[in-house]
């Protein structure tokens, strides 16, 4: 894989060089890198390169890192998710404090469409449109056997009935139209232990749950973790003695070398390559320092998302392209009237992003 | 057993001190040793019915409290 020099962020044993794109107008005699749709067009490329049930890794090959962060920052902060804000206790006599039993409830993932869901303005009072409600009704008791006829050591499961409050405890109360919207609602995952319960503790209580932005708080982040990595590129210079393949090939992530044991030849793996996690191992070896060359592709962005959410992962990079267009049109707008007004001599006034 | 609670509020909250005939809802204890519900009366010994024991601990209210999930 022959990459052109200038994508390069060079990786020296103590230092990070050319971290900034020089392809911009006027730094390259005779070349014109105004921004240009065809041009862009040409070089962008996304390709899915893992995708599972809850996550998916991707390629974005040919933006600029503003762009990848952008991305990557709206789909942890902005896209949203329904999880669970208002909680009124009616009984809990848990070990569990109230205030911590709430904050638990909150985190709990909801397998709710957002879009099917309008987000609860300041002063709104709840309806069907932006509220779920959920309750739940738990009371420990003894099983008739107290578990004394099953063993020694009977478990809490053959001692005790409802002794762990879960969150397929949660019951939906379907209001208004929510139950041809939304067929179903409940947490995505029913095992989460939310708290202990003992012989005479109980717990009731109704629950709210809203539509919210991971930058109010990270339970309505849609995503586990959503981070990017450049593309590593290395490049042997000069052949390795054969001698010592074993020794360089430790010095990299597993399967980044290839040794041809026939063929006597030491090579970098390009399927693989992306791999490395460019420890820079090699160039602590001072016979190998000088034939290897480390850097990194500052276009070629590998994201990592794993989706945490009703969505699904695919669907995350999509979602976040969508309200980043959204923001552009409110910028444009806003600029647009801001030209418009020259004449009127008015103040702009800028809205608040909600 | 909520609209008890409620009944119970709301002839506290007239003020009265003292409550009219209408024997009023007692309330009640459990036992710290063996659990059993207990009630309490003015000038006899706190001791429960069932198993002697002299601890008892009181009921959490059921009035509603709200918290925000964060």
């Amino acid at each position: 894989m022959d990459v052109n020099p200038r994508r390069l962020v060079n990786i020296g044993a103590e230092r990070v060089s050319h971290v900034s794109n020089t392809e911009f107008p006027g730094h390259y005699p005779n070349e014109d890198h105004s921004w240009n749709l065809e041009s862009f067009e040409q070089n962008l490329t996304v390709r899915i390169h893992r995708l599972s049930q809850r996550s998916i890794e991707f390629d974005l090959i040919g933006v600029d890192a503003s762009i990848a962060n952008a991305f990557r920052r709206i789909m942890i902060a902005e896209v949203p998710t329904i999880a669970i804000d208002d909680v009124y206790v009616f009984n809990n006599t848990t070990v569990i404090h109230d205030e911590i039993l709430a904050h638990r409830l909150g985190l709990i993932p909801l397998n709710v469409d957002p879009t099917q869901m309008d987000t609860l303005e300041d002063g709104d009072s709840p309806t069907d449109r932006n509220t779920l409600e959920f309750r739940i009704n738990l009371e420990c008791s003894w099983k008739d056997s107290k578990g004394k006829s099953t063993s020694a050591t009977p478990t809490d499961d053959e001692r005790y009935v409802n002794h762990q409050l879960l969150s397929k405890h949660l019951q939906w109360i379907p209001a208004g139209e929510q139950l041809e919207k939304l067929k179903t609602a409940g947490p995505l995952n029913g095992d989460i232990v939310l708290a202990k319960l003992r012989p005479g503790q109980a717990v009731e209580m109704v629950l709210h749950a809203k539509k919210g932005q991971g930058k109010d708080h990270a339970k309505w982040s849609p995503v586990a973790t959503a981070t990017y990595r450049l593309h590593p590129n290395i490049v042997i210079t000069k052949p390795i003695p054969f001698e010592r393949a074993e020794e360089f090939k430790k010095c990299f992530s597993p399967g980044v070398v290839k040794v041809d044991k026939k063929k006597r030849t030491v090579q970098i793996d390009r399927d693989h390559m992306r791999n490395d996690t460019v420890s820079r191992e090699v160039l602590r070896d001072p016979e190998f320092k000088d034939s290897v060359e480390l850097s990194r592709i500052r276009d070629w962005f590998i994201f990592s998302v794993e989706s945490e959410s009703a969505y699904k992962p695919e669907q995350l990079l999509p979602e976040a392209i969508g309200i980043m267009k959204e923001k552009i049109a409110a910028m444009k707008a806003a600029a647009m009237e801001l030209l418009g007004g020259e004449g009127g001599g008015e103040d702009v006034v800028m809205q608040d992003e909600t | 057993m909520n609209s008890n609670d409620d009944q119970q509020q709301t002839t506290n909250s007239t003020g009265a001190g003292i409550p009219m005939q209408a024997p009023r809802q007692e309330m009640e204890y459990l036992c710290a040793d063996c659990n059993a519900k207990n009630e309490i009366r003015a000038r006899e010994p706190i001791r429960c019915r069932e198993c002697g024991h002299r601890i008892m601990y009181k009921r959490r209210t059921r009035r509603m409290v709200q918290f925000e999930a964060r």
